[in-house]
């Protein structure tokens, strides 16, 4: 069951990135980005990474969907007709493609317990989260204790994209201002 | 889009209870999915979704910029704040252990729970201050 349903949801994923290629209307494509962000949230939840999923829901088809949009609202709504030949592009990325596919065929069957990956941290953390932290959800004290470094800074690195973003459309709009 | 009545009574209706399960993935991602990352999203996305559609004046008047731009500095100030306390309990830096006088259990909830408000604070003003951003340029 499990497996039809992320076959169809990976059918689904890819019949949108050829719908997102082939459609000039940038409003449609934005549209489309959205529904990928909500399939890529069912297929997390069919991995089971809850956390992800939403995430995935709320800021690929939500804040990112209305960023596309803002943005949108600024510029023409067709694409322009490309002016080079496709060509190199799609080898360029077609080679990146198969060697990230070649990569993939080393890996561990996905959920195997004998991976580094679940026999060191993984597993410490699983075994000391509840006399530790007694915090039921070992995603939320994973990030928020035992990682508490990568999370400071990952939110500083949303506060440096905030101020970039807000330095390069703040400033647009006060020399504007004084021109008038 | 204004004077689009079923947009406004939906939006209106719906707009109370994003906000409130906004708050409910913040407190209760100790015990299931989701944390300050989310929360600060979904808290966002609620006050954008007015922006849309009562316009962005109306979200402005209800979320003043200067007050966006203040909280997103501040959130970070909370989380290295809670690090730096850390150390006056005779820890590590973001060691929450000994933040209740020696009770570690209770230290770490204290710690999760302040760090995650900190991630809350910064993540949602930093996505409103961008989707400020945005509108504000088109408006001129």
């Amino acid at each position: 069951m499990e497996q039809l349903i992320n076959m169809v949801l990976l059918t689904l994923l890819a019949l949108i990135t050829f719908g997102i290629i082939r459609v000039r209307n940038l409003f449609a494509v934005v549209v489309l980005t959205s529904a990928y962000s909500f399939l890529m949230a069912s297929v997390m939840m069919v991995l089971d990474a809850v956390d992800v999923a939403m995430t995935e829901a709320s800021v690929g088809a939500g804040i990112s969907t209305v960023l596309a949009l803002g943005a949108l609202y600024l510029t023409k709504t067709e694409e322009a007709e490309p002016r080079y030949s496709p060509l190199l592009p799609a080898v360029v990325a077609g080679t990146t493609g198969a060697v990230l596919i070649f990569g993939t065929l080393d890996l561990p069957p996905f959920g195997s317990a004998d991976t580094p990956l679940n026999t060191h941290v993984g597993a410490d953390y699983l075994a000391r989260n509840m006399a530790e932290t007694d915090i039921p959800n070992v995603v939320t004290s994973v990030l928020a204790s035992y990682r508490g470094f990568d999370t400071l800074g990952e939110t500083t690195v949303v506060f440096t994209a905030g101020i970039g973003v807000l330095m390069l459309l703040k400033r647009w709009r006060k020399a504007e201002r004084r021109e008038d | 889009m204004r004077l689009d009545t079923i947009l406004r009574i939906v939006a209106k209706i719906f707009i109370p209870f994003i906000l409130m399960f906004g708050l409910y993935v913040q407190l209760h991602g100790d015990f299931g999915p989701g944390g300050g990352f989310q929360a600060g999203v979904i808290v966002a996305a609620g006050i954008i979704l007015y922006g849309i559609i009562y316009g962005i004046n109306a979200a402005q008047r209800a979320v003043p910029p200067g007050l966006v731009e203040a909280m997103m500095p501040l959130g970070v100030a909370i989380f290295a704040g809670v690090g730096i306390a850390g150390f006056f309990t005779g820890r590590n830096y973001l060691d929450y252990s000994n933040l209740m006088h020696g009770d570690m259990v209770h230290g770490q909830h204290w710690g999760v729970f302040l760090v995650e408000i900190g991630v809350l604070v910064t993540v949602s003003s930093t996505m409103l201050a961008i989707f400020y951003a945005f509108a504000g340029r088109g408006r001129e």
